[in-house]
């Protein structure tokens, strides 16, 4: 089974049901896969072949689908970026994947035409939408140029090839690209079906940026059975996305914890007719048990499953939801079709009641990180059966009698902040780049809404001056917004371990209450 | 340029952008569109335009016809402010 074999089968199926609903478009499965086709034969006759990677930086909508189904089509490996992603970074992943296309749109242009200045894998660049304005050079094409209605045979995919990569922070500050194979993807997505028991008829609202795992897998989901997913392109305006559920009856909500939080805020929510939502999943930071309670009350027809997962493998654990009075804190258990264990530092394994690394085994483990062997070799390791490796998660968790499971914290030092993972050290370096900065520190505070807020702490040398907001415009224009810090305090020094190390630990002490003058 | 209009731009320009972006920003530009707020930076908005102008704005209004551009906040304040502005 291929990933977008989900797609030929609903089409087939279902050729009228609704795939997708963004703003005023409504596509069906049979449009959705004709438009799908016809960009792929477009792409075939541009020359991408079997495992070639194409680059699709979108914001949330049609054209991302269809772009990720035409790659699929030919064989090749689609890799969503998040639109938020700004050009240097956007230049790293390109040269990074050496990716032979780049499908974006007018709007993202600006970012887009400097990255692919740097990236000489770019052999065209696909321009979504309407546009107007003239191009740079004769590498930029429109959709509509783009597309053909030639046949284009069965490039001979198999389900281990790569479908996907998806980037993700990494504690050294560069961002890695996470392997999936269609038996990864296939895998996953049938788990979390079974579990979730979705059904051809529902709706799913999704606002969660489809670059984010979470995000593409409401639509692989809806896919596999012919749902319809309503797609958002941000959770910005909460009003908004609560008449958009009503008015299209949805049934399952899938979100974060910040997410959830803006939403419990909205004073007049009751006004909004959400009796089919049946469905609401919370995952990438844990709810707090007030949340959970508010979302109970707030929604008693509907169903909670507190879930937990990494992009290395999407999705590891869920809550079955009759547990949840009993254990609200709880994350759950392995998945169908997963064997989830703890161990200890010397990597032995734990009986329950133990606290340890959680290690995942099964089908929707990635192939590794993309040509970066040692990070792979970190994370993919000999498990307990010849010649297979399972996946060290780098997250610790506690187990409770039954073996439920219970988040304690990273290994590592990256930040959770509204459910996105964020490198502090990626943070470090762009600030560090600014003129005048001899130190910088940065951490994750706790915050009501965010879960963890950046924040750092900053050594200028002397004759320079910045204002709190002059850094975070900074890095508002060099990096992913939600990587912005929300706080910045200046100070003379940083504390330092007696490895000559920053004392991460010591500036949380500050956080909490020591006052920034004291180091 | 009316003042409503310079200060929102005067905000937007001091607290969220850099470089050749501040000088194309059009008072018609959506700002999420353009990537100039998310969700955190409109609930820093609302904050702002609520301090700034006095006026205090309701759950119901918080959606991108008032709140999305220069433009589209200047209309939506003049239709929340007394008529003496």
């Amino acid at each position: 089974m291929l990933l977008h074999d989900y797609l030929g089968d609903t089409v087939r199926r279902y050729p009228g049901n609704v795939a997708l609903v963004a703003g005023q478009e409504r596509v069906t499965y049979r449009d959705l896969d004709s438009r799908a086709h016809r960009l792929a034969a477009g792409l075939y006759s541009r020359g991408v072949r079997r495992g070639d990677r194409v680059a699709i930086y979108l914001d949330n909508g049609v054209a991302a689908v269809v772009a990720w189904y035409a790659a699929l089509r030919v064989g090749a490996v689609f890799m969503l970026i998040n639109p938020l992603t700004k050009r240097d970074k956007l230049a790293f992943v390109l040269n990074d994947a050496r990716a032979s296309v780049l499908i974006t749109r007018q709007i993202l242009l600006s970012e887009a035409i400097d990255a692919v200045r740097s990236a000489a894998s770019v052999r065209f660049v696909i321009i979504a939408g309407e546009h107007a304005r003239r191009e740079p050079d004769e590498r930029y094409i429109s959709w509509a140029a783009a597309e053909s209605d030639a046949t284009i045979g069965d490039p001979g995919t198999i389900d281990l090839d790569l479908a996907s990569i998806i980037y993700t922070s990494g504690s050294t500050g560069e961002p890695k690209g996470v392997m999936l194979t269609h038996l990864n993807m296939t895998t996953a997505a049938t788990s979390v079906s079974t579990y979730l028991d979705l059904r051809t008829d529902d709706k799913i609202f999704c606002a969660l940026q489809l670059s984010f795992d979470y995000g593409l897998y409401q639509v692989l989901l809806a896919v596999r059975l012919g749902a319809t997913v309503v797609i958002e392109k941000s959770f910005a305006f909460p009003v908004t996305a609560l008449e958009v559920m009503a008015r299209e009856r949805v049934t399952v909500l899938p979100g974060v914890p910040t997410m959830f939080a803006l939403l419990t805020e909205v004073s007049s929510l009751s006004r909004f007719d959400l009796s089919p939502l049946r469905l609401i999943t919370n995952t990438a930071a844990a709810l707090s048990e007030r949340q959970i309670r508010e979302l109970r009350a707030l929604f008693p027809q509907a169903t909670l499953f507190s879930m937990y997962g990494l992009t290395e493998c999407k999705r590891v654990t869920y809550l079955p939801p009759e547990q949840l009075d009993m254990r609200p804190t709880s994350v759950g258990r392995g998945m169908p079709n997963t064997e989830v264990w703890l161990v200890n530092d010397a990597g032995e394994r734990l009986p329950n009641g133990q606290t340890g690394e959680l290690v995942v085994r099964g089908s929707h483990v990635m192939r590794g990180y993309w040509e970066k062997p040692e990070a792979t070799a970190e994370r993919l390791r000999p498990g307990p059966y010849p010649g297979e490796v399972v996946l060290h998660s780098g997250d610790i968790f506690r187990t409770d009698a039954e073996g439920y499971l219970y988040f304690v914290a990273r290994k590592d030092d990256i930040i959770k902040t509204r459910g996105e993972k964020v490198s502090p050290r990626e943070v470090e370096n762009t600030i560090h780049a600014l003129d005048g900065v001899s130190e910088v520190a940065v951490t994750g505070v706790p915050d009501p809404i965010l879960g963890q807020a950046i924040k750092a702490f900053i050594v200028l040398r002397e004759g320079y001056q910045y204002a709190e907001r002059d850094v975070i415009r900074y890095c508002l224009a060099h990096l992913e917004n939600f990587m912005a810090p929300k706080v910045v305090e200046f100070v003379t020094r940083l504390p330092m371990t007696n490895t000559g190390k920053i004392n991460k630990k010591a500036l949380e002490g500050v956080v909490s209450g020591a006052g920034p003058r004291t180091i | 340029m009316s003042e409503i209009k310079r200060q929102i731009r005067a905000y937007v320009l001091d607290n969220f952008l850099m470089g050749g972006d501040r000088e194309r920003l059009r008072d018609s530009d959506s700002f999420l569109e353009h990537r100039i707020l998310d969700s955190t930076g409109f609930i820093e908005l609302v904050t702002y335009l609520e301090q700034t102008f006095g006026v205090r704005i309701e759950d119901h209004e918080l959606v991108q016809e008032n709140l999305d551009s220069i433009d589209n906040i200047e209309a939506y304040l003049l239709r929340k402010l007394p008529a003496s502005l």
